[in-house]
């Protein structure tokens, strides 16, 4: 009876931070919703920032502070698929979904070996999660819908150092949110 | 199994999720049939949220675009009200300059056409007495100005000097209440004084008998030995008889209080004042008449102009009346001596009459006067008597032909005219 008294007093959460988990949620939501319009509706507001990945960033964010893969290939999926419904209709719905999925979970199976709270870590790999991103998507259009697009690996390899560039001051600030310290 | 599952649960999650997904992928693809439900849901949800971004985009831009323009508008606004204001100031500088050229070129020719010995002055001050009319000219005794010269411009006169300094000379306006010009019409000759004094000038000294009518010139008449004659003066606005003298109110045709240059008459030289134009000419211009169907007779018909003309006529007629073919040797030798009937009736009256008579076949006057004159005088024919002959002579061509100016028996009226002599028939 004392074990049973105890064990739940240790594994109960308090009221506040079970509050505090639930405005992590909504707010994590909330992010995504604002990444994915971003993205389809940055480039009117500001020209030329094509290039930008805020969806992708914030994959990578949730994979390396998760560090749970399951969630993050979830959390990855999500956003992919939240990405796919506002891509054009020629792309069927998964590619982004397949893409962010394996971003997800290889981010969080990356911070279970590494040190990510370095901001040259965190540079470095959303550079190269960028690059296999934008490697993979091109990958899948042609083998899985036969489409002949262009990949150029220089572009990709600019956009991905400015996308690393932006991650620093972003994962920052989303530090400071602590929207992953529940893990 | 179980164990191995446990052991690659992540990667087992992972193939997972990502078959699922290809299975999706390839589903679509197959079957090349859109989702479209799940598009619908997201463009659903997103739009509203990217339409209201754009209109607070729109009017964010938009109200600082026109906050900015606005502010670039006011600069504009002031910069084009001040160059509006210096353009404005320009064209009021290059008008008057303008206007001062045509000015001065109206009185150069002016100058050079007129036989008077004039010189160029410019009105530099008015007089400081409120109630005389008078102005400064830059030109005095150095200029050879003397006392009592006139003042005139192109349009009119503008009066005369009446103090003479070294480099200026004051002008009395005609304007001025005590100023007085001998005028004289330019039809009749007219002869009268004009007179500014009540604030609108006429003309005074016109008898109501006298022949005036409005729209008269008056030019001066030189006897006031002040303004040579043949200036123009003005027109007369209205011409009412009034107590002795007729009531002639004048439109100056120059304007003395507002000249700005002037021309000083050295050296006066009576002009001849022009000749009023015909009445013809005042009328409305028209094509003359188109000429008559041209046959022998009509021919005939037209009015003698001269005494040659008459005098060939006359012996048409008694020829006529002889049947005397001129030119041909079998015909008679007519007798001259005989009176024809227009000359029974002339033989009658007095040569003045006669005269008078002669002169009333001259192309008839339009004006009334005119007629009334040969009314007085006595004339039997009346100034459409060649009119109404010829009339007669087109009409019957076998009966008697009418001398010019005769009275004709059927057509006088019960006037005096009727007791005129019948005409002689033919014989």
């Amino acid at each position: 009876m004392m074990n049973e008294t105890s064990d739940q007093l240790l594994t109960a959460r308090p009221v506040a931070e079970s509050w505090f988990n639930r405005f992590q949620v909504v707010a994590l939501a909330a992010l995504t919703l604002i990444a994915v319009v971003g993205k389809f509706y940055l480039p009117r507001l500001i020209p030329n920032t094509e290039w930008l990945e805020l969806p992708l960033l914030l994959t990578v964010y949730f994979g390396l502070m998760r560090r749970s893969p399951i969630a993050s290939l979830f959390f990855g999926a999500f956003v992919g698929l939240a990405e796919d419904s506002l891509s054009p209709a020629n792309i069927p719905i998964g590619m982004y979904g397949i893409t962010k999925t394996l971003v997800g979970y290889f981010a969080a199976s990356v911070s279970l070996r590494f040190n990510v709270e370095s901001s040259f870590i965190r540079m470095v790999l959303c550079f190269f999660f960028y690059f296999f991103h934008a490697f993979f998507y091109w990958i899948m259009r042609r083998a899985l819908l036969g489409q002949v697009v262009p990949f150029d690996p220089q572009e990709t390899f600019v956009h991905g150092a400015l996308n690393a560039v932006i991650a620093i001051p972003l994962f920052a600030m989303l530090d400071r949110m602590k929207l992953a310290g529940a893990a | 199994m179980e164990a191995l599952l446990s052991r690659y649960r992540n990667l087992t999650v992972l193939l997972v999720v990502v078959v699922a997904q290809l299975l999706y992928l390839a589903y679509q693809v197959r079957t090349n049939r859109d989702e479209r439900l799940i598009r619908v849901w997201a463009v659903t949800a997103v739009t509203p949220m990217a339409g209201a971004v754009e209109t607070i985009r729109r009017n964010t831009i938009g109200f600082l675009q026109d906050y900015f323009i606005l502010l670039d508008v006011r600069e504009q606004n002031r910069k084009l009200k001040s160059d509006n204001d210096r353009l404005r100031l320009e064209n009021v500088y290059f008008r008057n300059q303008l206007r001062t050229a045509e000015h001065a070129t109206a009185l150069t020719k002016f100058q050079a056409q007129s036989p008077s010995k004039t010189i160029a002055a410019r009105v530099i001050g008015n007089s400081t007495v409120a109630t005389a009319k008078a102005v400064f000219i830059d030109r005095g005794s150095t200029s050879e100005v003397e006392k009592g010269m006139a003042v005139v411009t192109p349009d009119g006169i503008v009066g005369k000097v009446v103090a003479v300094y070294p480099l200026v000379s004051q002008v009395l306006l005609i304007t001025d209440p005590t100023f007085k010009v001998g005028v004289e019409s330019q039809k009749n000759h007219i002869h009268g004084v004009l007179n500014c004094g009540g604030g609108k000038c006429s003309v005074e000294q016109i008898q109501n008998e006298d022949k005036l009518s409005a729209g008269e010139w008056f030019f001066t008449s030189g006897e006031d030995r002040i303004f040579p004659k043949g200036f123009p003066v003005g027109t007369a606005v209205s011409v009412q008889p009034g107590q002795g003298m007729k009531d002639v109110k004048l439109n100056l045709s120059g304007a003395p209080g507002g000249a700005e240059e002037v021309l000083v008459v050295l050296q006066g030289a009576h002009q001849a004042i022009p000749a009023a134009p015909a009445e013809e000419d005042t009328a409305t211009k028209s094509m003359p008449a188109p000429p008559a169907e041209s046959t022998s007779t009509e021919a005939q018909t037209t009015k003698p102009q001269t005494e040659a003309d008459k005098i060939r006529e006359k012996y048409d007629a008694l020829g006529k009346e002889q049947k005397h073919e001129y030119g041909s040797y079998t015909s008679n030798v007519p007798n001259f001596n005989l009176k024809t009937p227009a000359q029974g009736t002339q033989g009658q009256a007095s040569p003045s009459q006669a005269g008078a008579a002669v002169a009333s076949a001259s192309p008839a006057p339009k004006n009334p006067e005119g007629q009334s004159a040969s009314a007085r005088n006595g004339t039997l024919g009346s100034s459409t008597a060649p009119t109404a002959a010829a009339r007669t002579r087109t009409t019957t061509a076998s009966g008697p032909v009418l001398p010019l100016g005769a009275p004709r028996h059927k057509a006088a009226p019960a006037s005096g005219q009727n007791s005129s002599p019948t005409p002689v028939p033919p014989q």
